[in-house]
């Protein structure tokens, strides 16, 4: 009797604290996600209320060429910018681990540009850019080759961006170097008693034991990929052409720029299920490269 | 033969020193051009073969992005500041109580809750803007208030926790030991008595991780204010910065990149200040796995 009563205490009390989170679940959340189903459903032009159209937003989306142009966008702007993300920090992460000089100062150095805020980094990044006076192609000048015009041809934009989604890879850095620093000293005493060399240290020490820490930053950029808004916003309001149109862009304009909220919804519904299907597969797949310390 | 001996070798030292200083120059680059660029002179901006440094410096560059008349950096930087304050303090204030409820109080559920809870921070922004804008829509029909058009709906939904804070300070409280809380629970000392009086005041480092993180967050914030603001005179300085551009883009190199300094400078500077917050902040959160 009386454990229950100072178990259903507990419980209460737990309910209680736990209370903020629980409203803005359902409030800022789990409403919001139903609404975007049943929206998913209806037409909604937002100024009179959504009649129920079964699929029909669906069925649009499959015939909308430029549904499959930001979907396309999206997915090969991530196919570039995701790995190369990952790689370029690990490397980063690697150096900056070494006992060099001015290690302090270089760790600062590469963090700073991930402070900066994406629409400031656009606009700085615009200029950059530039075809004929931008700081990019006046370097590349100076070495002999005609740069491109970046964000002006739809076949470089998206690399244009990719590579300039490399400048704030900063935190993450910071993620694989405390990673780093956690594998224990003794596995790469023990490599070297073997003979291993400094690749077969990397390949079987290194990898595998921050292989947790690879994973952690390929689902926070799965998430992120198919989110990127402010910088073609800012940069090239999509084009040219359409080229750097991108899915959450596309969903913007369709909710707020042409008041279709039903089909933004279905788009909504889509971005959550790539999303789902994708961070599902690298959980799948976790069990084959991931390597956790038993504890 | 040693082939790698217990100290790196001084070779390996020197090309990683190269490769660092080559990376380092690449991440420095844009804002020296930045910086130089605000200072330059309208007819210096696009000139050929362009200078590395400004001549002359032209500071007044800044006091006109200050007083362009389409624009109003000051105003937007009170506004940012205003919605960070309220932001900042309702983060953490609501995500340490829950964050305690999950870490300190045993209770049926709690598990299935954390783990619902770490699963909603899969959800990205876009997929609930829609409906999120009808909600707020229909709270400013039926709560007697403006929501759309106000800073409300960007500050309100923050006093109800954020899942990444909830867990950052769930794992900072469950390393305090137990015996604390006992000791004060005979002693007579309530539930919240423990949060408020023991576990805030040992917790400093993670909540000042929390505020910090919530700062930049709103710092950076763009497509909320896009969606929910609508009169220039409410815009944050990511909404102003991009009005900005889109008015003078293009065309005013060197005043886009001085405005360009305005939204930076000060998130730059309190990196410096609160710079070991900042990392060891970062470095924790890859540490779930």
């Amino acid at each position: 009797m009386l454990r229950t009563r100072a178990q259903s205490g507990d419980f209460l009390k737990g309910l209680a604290f736990l209370s903020p989170w629980l409203i803005g679940f359902c409030v800022f959340l789990l409403l919001p996600i139903g609404l975007s189903l049943y929206y998913s459903l209806c037409d909604y032009s937002l100024l009179q209320p959504p009649i129920f159209r079964g699929l029909s937003n669906y069925r649009q989306l499959v015939h909308d060429r430029l549904f499959w142009q930001v979907l396309k966008n999206s997915l090969l702007y991530a196919a570039m910018a995701l790995p190369a993300g990952l790689v370029v920090s690990l490397a980063l992460a690697l150096l900056l681990n070494q006992k060099v000089p001015g290690q302090s100062v270089f760790r600062t150095i590469i963090f700073i540009p991930s402070l900066v805020p994406t629409i400031a980094a656009a606009a700085l990044w615009l200029w950059l850019l530039n075809q004929k006076s931008g700081l990019i192609n006046l370097l590349l000048g100076m070495i002999g080759i005609p740069g491109p015009g970046w964000l002006t041809s739809p076949r470089w934009v998206l690399p244009a961006l990719a590579l300039m989604s490399l400048w704030s890879v900063g935190n993450t850095v910071i993620i694989y170097l405390a990673g780093l620093q956690d594998v224990p000293r003794e596995l790469y005493e023990a490599a070297e008693l073997d003979g291993a060399n400094a690749w077969r240290k990397f390949r079987h020490v290194t990898l595998p034991m921050i292989s947790p820490v690879i994973f952690f930053n390929l689902v926070i950029a799965i998430i992120g990929v198919l989110q990127v808004f402010d910088a073609p916003y800012l940069m090239t309001a999509g084009g040219p052409n359409h080229a750097s149109y991108f899915f959450t862009y596309y969903l913007y304009d369709c909710g707020f720029t042409y008041l279709k909220m039903g089909y933004a919804s279905a788009m909504a519904w889509i971005q959550l299920l790539i999303v789902l299907v994708l961070t599902g597969l690298a959980f799948l797949s976790s069990r084959w490269w991931v390597f956790y310390q038993g504890k | 033969m040693r082939v790698a001996g217990r100290k790196t070798s001084p070779t390996n030292i020197a090309a990683a020193y190269v490769a660092l200083l080559i990376a380092g120059a690449a991440m420095l680059l844009p804002f020296f051009w930045l910086v130089s660029t605000s200072l330059k002179a309208d007819d210096r901006v696009l000139q050929t073969p362009p200078r590395w440094l400004p001549d002359p410096v032209r500071l007044d560059n800044y006091r006109r992005v200050m007083q362009s008349p389409t624009s109003n950096f000051p105003l937007w930087t009170r506004n940012t500041l205003i919605v960070a304050a309220l932001e900042v303090v309702g983060v953490t204030f609501s995500s340490s109580l829950v964050a305690y409820g999950f870490a300190r109080i045993r209770f049926r559920g709690r598990g299935v809750l954390f783990a619902l809870m770490l699963g909603t921070m899969m959800i990205p922004f876009p997929v609930v803007m829609v409906p999120l804008y009808r909600i707020f829509r229909f709270l400013g029909d039926h709560s007697g208030m403006a929501w759309l058009g106000t800073f409300r709906p960007l500050w309100v939904p923050a006093w109800f926790g954020s899942a990444f804070s909830i867990f950052l300070l769930r794992q900072f409280f469950v390393t305090i030991p137990d015996e604390l809380s006992e000791a004060a629970r005979i002693d007579g000392c309530s539930e919240w008595g423990i949060y408020w009086r023991i576990i805030l005041p040992l917790s400093r480092p993670a909540l000042s991780v929390v505020a910090l993180f919530t700062f930049m967050y709103v710092w950076r914030d763009f497509l909320g204010p896009l969606v929910y603001l609508q009169r220039p005179t409410q815009y944050t300085l990511a909404l102003g910065l991009q009005a900005f551009q889109s008015q003078n883009g293009g065309t005013s190199w060197n005043l886009l990149m001085a405005a360009a300094v305005l939204v930076i400078a000060p998130v730059i500077v309190l990196f410096f200040v609160a710079q070991r917050t900042f990392i060891e902040g970062i470095a924790t959160t890859g540490m779930k796995g």
